[in-house]
């Protein structure tokens, strides 16, 4: 399958997208409705609030109240799309999160925009790092990570579409386009790019990029690493996955979170119980973040596609 | 040890004059860290410049000094306030200021204790200060420790329901060794805090909740400082200032303007910023 596709349009951030979509959406149904917690110019749900100022509700700075008012339009049959930054969505509410939204399993949709490291120069208070974990650990909930903003238009119909406690977790800088164009997301399907002989790279989010280049640095070195796009990363596309432990010699995991709880861990739950692989999880070393550029903090936390390159070749060095 | 005693600056000129430097360094680190919170930084300093200059005791040289007076900024992205402050007092030297916002400065995005002697709890994620000061009050009381605590939030932070629950606490503890500030610039990040989510009637509200109010011009030297006199003298429940304030104070062209929420001023706006600001 052609991979690159799209690379001639430039980056995106995935909560652009978001924003245009939902708009769209706005048009095309009348139950959709939207709610933020005074960051809609951040989370861009700005758009659909000026075409549709009948339909948003700002909640201002109350994260917990926004949630339960999501829920409770939820009930009256409306779908709501609740947006803020990942932190204060899934940090502030959870708990509003667990009770009206997943126990009660009402069709609140949770698009969380600055997840991730790449938030920047705001600093650790505002980098998302244990979110996926946080909403992974809830019973109902469906937890998705799209990789740019092709993943990401296709993801928010498809949420919207499907009834019951979703989170998508969007980040703040541009991504290069590295889906290809005519993707369709489906929950709980993995996209393959290929499966590798020797390793295969499972990523999630802005991660996908970054294994794709590592999988294209370890070919000229002679191993064949395929690349996996698990943008579900709850529910997990088990098939693909056992399909790739197997294929390969190792698993390594590739996310923008920490690695608790995240896709590693997802990944690595899975693998233990049914098919013990060697598993390097590439992520965020339980530490909190700090300012700095997007691009600087990735390297300092060994984001990159030589970091992924790099632990390919250490784990199948180590499982020799 | 050059311990800062209680009332160090009485004279409001020279408060004045410290707030106008407080207010260039701010202007300066922000166009350096080329990103950060220009609006919310400005409209607080007059108001944060009384608490620290004229009624703090604090030692710059040994900042965990358990004698201290605490300062809590709730509102934790006007950082760059309190870093300008915290440089005017001799926390650090005044280079450091160079270093917002980048990956080894001690002046992180938002204020982060373990990087910052001086800081008292981490902030940045809104509606929590509030509750910390509370807990610092009761421990300060336990000690028998005369030491006040400080801390300032924002008229949009107050939205946070976590806020009035600290605020039943403060008053339900009769905690009078807190002074509270509200800065009430009326705006926050997606317009007019009226019309995002209205919070009137505001000094209602707090006296409702039990709380001796002193609602006064947040820009007005001799106001603050009596404000701060009064709540010092008021026992047996907690105050808190309602300081009615201009979002980007001391720049025309960022006043009262929701666009400079969180955006630096660029080289040329800061040369012209900074003029303003010394021909005030
Ligand atoms: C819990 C939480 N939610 C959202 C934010 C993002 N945020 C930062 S500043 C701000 C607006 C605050 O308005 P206000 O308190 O009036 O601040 P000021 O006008 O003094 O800058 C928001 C929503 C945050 N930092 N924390
Ligand atoms: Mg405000």
């Amino acid at each position: 399958m052609s991979s690159a596709q799209g690379t001639e349009r430039k980056p995106k951030a995935t909560r652009n997208q978001y924003g245009e979509t939902l708009l769209e959406l706005g048009r095309e149904r009348s139950d959709i409705v939207a709610l933020d917690a005074d960051l809609s110019g951040s989370t861009k749900t700005g758009k659909f609030a000026k075409e549709f100022p009948e339909r948003f509700f700002n909640m201002g700075v109350a994260e917990q109240d926004m949630i339960g008012t999501a829920a409770g339009l939820a009930v009256t049959g409306k779908v709501p799309f609740a947006s803020t930054f990942a932190v204060f969505e899934t940090g502030r509410a959870w708990d509003q999160i667990r009770l009206v939204i997943c126990y009660s399993n009402t069709n609140v949709k949770l698009v969380a925009t600055h997840g991730g490291i790449t938030v920047g120069e705001d600093g650790a208070s505002h980098q998302a790092l244990e979110d996926i974990a946080l909403m992974r650990a809830l019973p109902n909930m469906t937890v998705i990570v799209p990789a740019d903003a092709t993943e990401t238009n296709s993801v928010i119909r498809a949420v919207a579409d499907y009834k019951g406690p979703v989170y998508v977790r969007l980040g703040r800088s541009n991504v290069p386009y590295t889906m290809p164009d005519d993707y369709q997301f489906r929950i709980g399907r993995a996209h393959v790019f290929h499966t590798g002989k020797d390793a295969n790279i499972i990523a999630a989010g802005i991660m996908v990029d970054a294994a794709k280049k590592a999988s294209e640095l370890l070919a000229t070195e002679g191993f064949d690493a395929g690349v996996i796009n698990m943008s579900t990363i709850k529910p997990l596309d088990e098939e693909t996955l056992l399909n790739a432990a197997k294929t390969g010699k190792v698993i390594i995991t590739a996310e923008e979170h920490s690695i608790i709880g995240g896709l590693g861990g997802a990944v690595c739950e899975f693998l233990a119980e049914n098919h013990p692989v060697p598993v390097r999880r590439i992520g965020i070393n339980d530490s909190f973040g700090c300012s700095g550029g997007a691009a600087e903090l990735l390297q300092l936390h060994g984001l990159t596609a030589e970091n992924i390159a790099e632990a390919v070749k250490t784990s199948l060095k180590n499982a020799q | 040890m050059s311990v800062m005693t209680k009332g160090k600056v009485t004279d409001v000129e020279e408060l004045k004059k410290i707030a106008k430097s407080v207010r260039i360094r701010i202007l300066h680190m922000l166009t350096t860290a080329g990103s950060g919170h220009t609006g919310g930084s400005l409209s607080a300093a007059d108001v944060a410049v009384a608490i620290y200059f004229s009624k703090m005791k604090f030692n710059p040289k040994d900042p965990s000094w358990k004698d201290r007076d605490r300062f809590i900024l709730s509102k934790g992205h006007a950082a760059p306030l309190q870093y300008s402050i915290m440089a005017e007092a001799g926390y650090f030297p005044e280079d450091t200021t160079q270093t917002l916002r980048t990956t080894e400065s001690p002046l992180q995005g938002h204020p982060c204790c373990k990087r910052l002697p001086g800081i008292e709890v981490s902030t940045g994620s809104l509606g929590q200060g509030l509750s910390v000061a509370n807990g610092m009050a009761l421990g300060l009381r336990l000690d028998r420790n005369p030491a006040r605590v400080y801390c300032i939030m924002g008229d949009g932070e107050i939205q946070e329901g976590q806020i009035w629950e600290a605020a039943m606490t403060a008053a339900h503890y009769k905690i009078d060794n807190l002074c509270a500030v509200v800065d009430c610039n009326g705006l926050q990040i997606d317009g007019p805090v009226a019309k995002v989510m209205n919070i009137e009637p505001v000094v209602d509200k707090w006296e409702a909740f039990g709380w001796n109010v002193i609602d006064i011009d947040g820009h007005n030297m001799e106001q603050i400082v009596g404000a701060l006199d009064k709540a010092e003298g008021i026992k047996g429940k907690p105050t808190v200032i309602i300081a009615n304030t201009t979002k980007g104070k001391g720049v025309s062209f960022f006043e009262n303007k929701v666009e400079y929420h969180g955006v630096a001023p660029s080289l040329e706006e800061l040369e012209k910023a900074v003029k303003e600001i010394d021909n005030e």
